[in-house]
């Protein structure tokens, strides 16, 4: 049979959205990444949403141990891992039920159907095989009996991995199916696993096999009619690498470092979503990073700020249910005024909640979550390459202003992945690092303040600077402990004004679109490319309606009142119940119209459009 | 100040700040600020490369009577904060002053992970087997029974043995002092300060308010030698107001022996704090009054690499392996693609 000239029509598509789903060990998430790479390295724009379940491994087949992963691709700039799949590859019935709702009507859907065995099917809580009842209808399904074709093609190198290898290669027998329908690259994929296989030649190569035999599969079999393809995107020129938020802001630190002269501390307690900065990390030795696997979340802050106050740009990670016990330690950075950054990759809360899904509810807790008038700056990165220039701008914000600053990202830019350009590091603005080296009259005053009020970082070693700080209220300049009543009232003050003084030198809060109108998308964090793209829809369709995304979030942008006044309406699309909303109604007056989404999911981009369409009047 | 070459010779005055000092009146804790700063002058460290860290509680105002650098820092936490500086700063002296309430309760989980880790500070922890500065609660040290204001009717929890805990956390430098031995108490401090790892010190120090001669077994002149036994390295384990008393194995346990009557000094123990097996050293200290004497000395004083000393040294490694990093070189790694 001369399946080469068979008859395959191909099709040339704008945009596709491809999702794995298995069990959490059927490596999806892998595969995923390899067609992200390969699909970025082919040129298209890329964004990517793994979804993954807090269970390392659940019994296997069960609907709790499933693991996703999407990836949207496309001929033009895109900001999501798109609102509908349009095709599906489903390892089990588990993978097939927990995703298939997600499929848009006529989308492809391909199974795995050696893993639809009755046992398979009562795991999933299926009481008949969706393969067989009609359920599917509505879709392209196509059933692939990806065990057997893939023992079958590995046959004769079962018997010197063993079977089980063999069995395990099976996501890239998946992979190769989907590289051949949307015409893809197989070699970065191949070179890929030669690497990291390269101490085990034969596990790599059945692997290459494994993928090879899917595509080959693709293209012999008599199964698709259709064959698709997305061309180019046209981006903007430039070097570019796929970057996750987590390791944007481990690049950020490692480079705001760089910029500081200073050697960074970054000390974090493991948890999810946020550990990979700590891993990321701790291989930068090479930048003088050190890293510190503190024994606890407090440990792990409070072993920054004596870092601090020794000189480091001292950092530490984590997410809500650490943010919770960070807390008291956060006053005491507040209160001795040291330079001090927290990463708080939000995830579903509170207590532990959600852990590997995303959440935007920490924000309040960020802003306000402490005892006292303990006023401190909070940032927050809108996409995965965002995390690199707020890396950036928390460590320039803390060591000007003698301040901690809380930089928010969430799960789904943390683990989300985008096309970066590689940034010319000559052209970024020095971080300067003032340590006071002797004094006006021979008494060193800590607490003494610049035009800014940020008071000097004066750091053991110095001679003649011995100086004491601690949580105690402490006398302005002299910085001894005082009980004084007007002393209080001026500290407090001045700690305000402090922060407040930092929107002197933050940029304006921009707006795309018309400065004015009928009706302004306001938000903050990772929300920004469905917020974006909503927009976008939106405006193409004929709505009047403008997009404003806040990245500094205490203090607010200057402009931000002045911004928002010019608009009718504010709509506030949130992963939380109005905390954004709250906030600027408490600190502007400004009142504004909620869209609340608190599933662990982030927005789809219809989600947002529908509620702009519904409150916009069509000019 | 500081001439080319030679450090300036500084007295404990250099070392005193122009604070008021606010214990109360007769509190042990003035003996321990009067060693400590007898002590800082003779280690040949320039004032300025000292840090003195603290929690909460009344030995944590330590800090603000010392004319060094310091943190006064949060409950508990003050190993953490002495890490963070050690670690950024191996060439400082990080002095840590803590409590039985700060160092074991609230701090417990810090205090057994610096130790364990070996970081190269000095852990002064003043027990007083109460909390003071919150005015009378029983503390992790309280004896099992004792009353005070939130146990009227007496503990039911047993106290922990700070030495025990920290020699169960591989401690590489264990000792105990008293605050009313300040002799004793300035030559501890002296080993302390010379010790290269984690030297942890408890301190028993009397709060003449709270718990007024919760040691006064051990610290009235006539009783001490019959209820303390000082330890000194490679010499048997006398006490006694003759030195006619000491403390010999009978199988894996400890026994009060009197010498003469065919025992003599080469039948008693023989202090060894240098064993690489900490078991003689947690035997030492579960003697506890009043079935033993309490020792008081150096318990255990053995070497390892200190945290501070691996995390640089990896550092350095890695610069001298891989080079020094560049920023450039940090972006483009993995796979990239070029759009013209």
């Amino acid at each position: 049979m001369d399946t080469l000239k068979r008859n395959v029509t191909l099709h040339e598509l704008d945009e596709v959205s491809v999702r794995f789903c298995g069990d959490s060990g059927d490596g999806m998430q892998l595969v995923g990444t390899q067609f992200t790479n390969a699909s970025a390295i082919f040129g298209n724009d890329v964004a990517t949403f793994p979804d993954f379940p807090a269970e390392i491994r659940a019994p296997a087949g069960s609907l709790a141990g499933v693991s996703g992963f999407q990836i949207n691709f496309s001929n033009h700039d895109i900001h999501t891992p798109g609102d509908r799949v349009n095709a599906l590859i489903a390892m089990n019935p588990a993978a097939l039920k927990t995703n298939i709702r997600d499929v848009e009507v006529g989308g492809i859907v391909i199974v795995n159907e050696d893993a639809f065995g009755k046992s398979d099917l009562a795991k999933a809580g299926y009481t008949a095989n969706p393969l067989d009842d009609g359920s599917l209808s509505k879709y392209q399904l196509y059933r692939v009996p990806m065990e057997k074709l893939n023992a079958d093609a590995l046959k004769d190198l079962a018997g010197e991995v063993g079977a089980k290898a063999v069995g395990r290669c099976k996501n890239f027998f998946a992979l190769g199916i989907v590289a051949w329908l949307y015409n893809r690259p197989l070699e970065p994929t191949v070179e890929w696993i030669r690497s990291k296989f390269g101490g085990k030649p034969s596990i790599a190569e059945i692997n290459v096999r494994a993928l090879k035999a899917g595509y080959y599969y693709g293209e012999t079999a008599e199964l698709f009619a259709s064959r698709y393809t997305v061309a180019r995107a046209k981006l903007k020129p430039g070097k570019y690498r796929k970057i996750i938020g987590n390791d944007a802001l481990a690049l950020g630190f490692v480079t705001a470092g760089e910029l500081a002269g200073t050697p960074v501390f970054y000390a974090s307690y493991p948890i999810t979503p946020a550990s990979d900065i700590l891993h990321m990390l701790s291989g930068y030795k090479n930048f003088g990073v050190r890293t510190f696997q503190a024994e606890d979340e407090i440990a792990a802050i409070t072993s920054a700020i004596g870092a601090s106050f020794a000189g480091a740009i001292a950092v530490t990670g984590t997410s809500g249910p650490g943010m919770a016990l960070k807390t008291e330690a956060l006053g005491l950075a507040v209160m001795t005024e040291l330079p001090l950054v927290i990463v708080d990759v939000q995830r579903g809360g509170p207590s532990t909640g959600l852990p590997t899904k995303t959440e935007q509810a920490d924000l309040l807790q960020a802003v306000y979550g402490r005892n006292g008038e303990c006023p401190l700056c909070v940032i927050a990165a809108r996409s995965p390459s965002d995390c690199f220039d707020m890396a950036i701008w928390a460590v320039r914000i803390a060591t000007r202003f003698m301040v901690p600053v809380i930089l928010l990202t969430d799960g789904y830019i943390a683990n989300g992945a985008e096309p970066w350009v590689l940034p010319d590091p000559a052209k970024f603005e020095k971080i300067v690092i003032n340590h006071p080296t002797k004094t006006e009259n021979g008494h060193f005053r800590p607490y003494d303040r610049d035009e800014m009020l940020a008071r000097p970082w004066a750091v053991p070693g110095t001679p003649g600077l011995e100086h004491r700080i601690g949580g105690l209220e402490k006398e302005n300049g002299g910085g001894h402990i005082s009980y004084d009543p007007a002393n209080h009232q001026l500290m407090i003050d001045l700690r305000a004004q402090k922060v407040a003084n930092i929107a002197k030198i933050l940029p304006p809060l921009e707006v795309f679109g018309p400065p004015d109108g009928d009706l302004l998308v306001l938000g903050w964090g990772g929300t920004y490319g469905a917020l974006y793209s909503a927009v976008e829809r939106a405006r193409a369709m004929g709505y009047s309606v403008s997009h404003a995304h806040l990245q500094f979030l205490n203090p607010l942008p200057s402009n931000t009142a002045d911004v928002l006044r010019r608009f009718k309406k504010i709509l506030v699309p949130e992963l939380n119940s109005g905390q954004l909303r709250k906030l600027i109604r408490a600190e502007l007056m400004i009142d504004s119209i909620g869209l609340n989404k608190v599933q662990g999911k982030p927005f789809l981009i219809a989600e947002v459009l529908e509620k702009i369409i519904q409150l916009s009047e069509k000019r | 100040m500081h001439s080319h070459g030679s450090l300036p010779v500084l007295t404990a005055k250099d070392f005193t700040t122009d604070q008021d000092v606010r214990w109360c009146p007769g509190c042990g804790d003035y003996s321990i600020l009067a060693q400590v700063k007898k002590v800082l002058p003779t280690l040949g460290i320039p004032r300025e490369k000292f840090v003195f860290v603290s929690g909460i509680g009344c030995s944590s105002r330590f800090p603000y009577y010392v004319e060094t650098y310091g943190v006064h820092s949060i409950h508990g936490r003050a190993p953490s904060v002495a890490i963070g500086i050690k670690a950024t700063r191996p060439d400082l002296s990080v002095w840590v002053a803590t409590g039985d309430g700060d160092g074991l309760s609230i701090g417990g989980n810090h205090l057994i992970h610096a130790i364990r880790r070996n970081v190269d500070i000095k852990i002064l922890l003043f027990n007083n087997r109460i909390y003071g500065l919150t005015k009378g609660q029983y503390s992790p040290t309280s004896e099992l029974g004792k009353k005070t204001k939130s146990s009227p009717f007496g503990t039911v929890d047993l106290p922990l043995n700070p030495i025990s805990l920290a020699i169960g956390a591989d401690a590489t430098f264990v000792a105990r002092a008293l605050d009313s031995d300040p002799k004793h108490l300035e030559h501890v401090l002296q080993r302390a300060a010379a010790h290269k790892g984690t030297a942890f010190v408890e301190i028993y120090q009397n709060c003449n308010v709270f718990n007024d001669g919760a040691f006064e077994y051990a610290t009235v002149k006539d009783t001490r030698p019959e209820t303390t036994c000082y330890l000194e390295h490679g010499k048997p384990m006398l006490f006694g107001r003759n030195r006619d008393k000491g403390i010999r194995l009978n199988g894996l346990e400890p026994e009060i022996v009197s010498l003469g009557n065919g025992i003599s000094e080469d039948d008693l123990l023989f202090h060894d704090e240098k064993m690489v097996e900490p078991t003689m050293a947690m035997m030492l200290a579960r003697m506890a009054h009043p079935e033993f004497p309490e020792p008081m000395g150096v318990f255990r004083a053995v070497s390892r690499p200190t945290f501070d000393h691996l995390i640089n040294e990896q550092v350095e490694k890695a610069i001298s392996k891989m080079g020094r990093g560049r920023l450039a070189d940090l972006y483009d790694d993995g796979e990239t693609w070029t759009v013209q």
